[in-house]
């Protein structure tokens, strides 16, 4: 019988690879008894998606810039290799 | 590659390679260096020959670029505590009978906008609050669906190490955004 820190690990490594039918069976054995960890797992699902959209607000915030010392030393590495005529 | 062009695709798509990255590594500097490499490496790659948008050729350029970032820092972490155990230990999260030490609290990301950007700020808070390393770990698995084996092989980590790491990850995310979204 799992324990919920044994059921929380599968939890989280179901996210990460497929469980064997041993596991899944344990765990399922498991959530069916336990409020806490279907919780948990709900949690790990909304956790997700909710990581996700905070990425994206990241990439297409075009209020967030490269600051104006970064673009310029980029600038100048640029012209540092202008190929000499 | 023309100079001239170099300017224009700095000027038009420096910003959004920056983003792409600070979404990636979480630290602002790493990601002006990693822009700042690639467009290093652009100027020198005598391979564009227009076969692809130049946006599409300079983020593979940055995406090779994000990867070296994390892989020198896991070979930093490798070393570092966070990785002694392989067991994971999580004794503040349950009890010698492993049992949850705390109830297990129900709450879910709010459906209005104004709440859910709330909500995301508090996640960005707790993100904040993770180790860098660990957040980039992450990031890269649970933003970016990179395939876990791949993901251990580019950063040179056992897949046992990377579930250890992402459950670490998780779980301080799933305490932090806990107390922070509903004692707010």
């Amino acid at each position: 019988m799992l324990d919920c820190k044994q059921a929380s690990q599968l939890i989280s490594q179901s996210l990460d690879r497929p469980l064997t039918l041993h596991e899944r069976f344990a765990l399922k054995l498991h959530l069916f008894i336990c409020e806490f960890c279907r919780q948990f797992s709900r949690h790990m699902q909304t956790l997700r998606v909710a990581i996700k959209n905070l990425t994206g607000s990241i990439e297409n915030n075009d209020a967030i810039e490269m600051s104006s010392e970064a673009k310029k030393s980029i600038a100048d590495m640029i012209e540092a290799h202008r190929p000499q005529l | 590659m023309a100079t001239a062009n170099m300017h224009d695709w700095l000027n038009d798509h420096g910003d959004f390679l920056y983003r792409f990255a600070l979404a990636r590594l979480r630290d602002p500097h790493l990601a002006e260096d990693v822009v700042q490499e690639t467009f290093l490496a652009a100027i020198k790659s005598p391979d564009f020959a227009g076969q692809s948008a130049p946006r599409t050729w300079l983020t593979g350029i940055l995406k090779h670029k994000i990867i070296d970032v994390m892989r020198k820092n896991m070979r930093e972490i490798a070393a570092s505590d966070l990785m002694t155990d392989e067991d994971a230990n999580m004794d503040e999260f349950f009890d010698e009978t492993g049992h949850w030490a705390e109830p297990q609290l129900a709450w879910d990301m709010p459906e209005g906008a104004l709440e859910q950007k709330q909500f995301l700020d508090v996640l960005q808070t707790c993100m904040d609050k993770l180790p860098n390393k660990l957040a980039q770990l992450f990031l890269m698995r649970d933003v970016h669906e990179t395939d876990n084996e791949e993901i251990c092989k580019e950063l040179n980590i056992s897949t046992t190490n990377a579930w250890v790491m992402l459950y670490r990850a998780r779980m301080g995310l799933r305490k932090c955004l806990e107390i922070n979204w509903l004692g707010a």
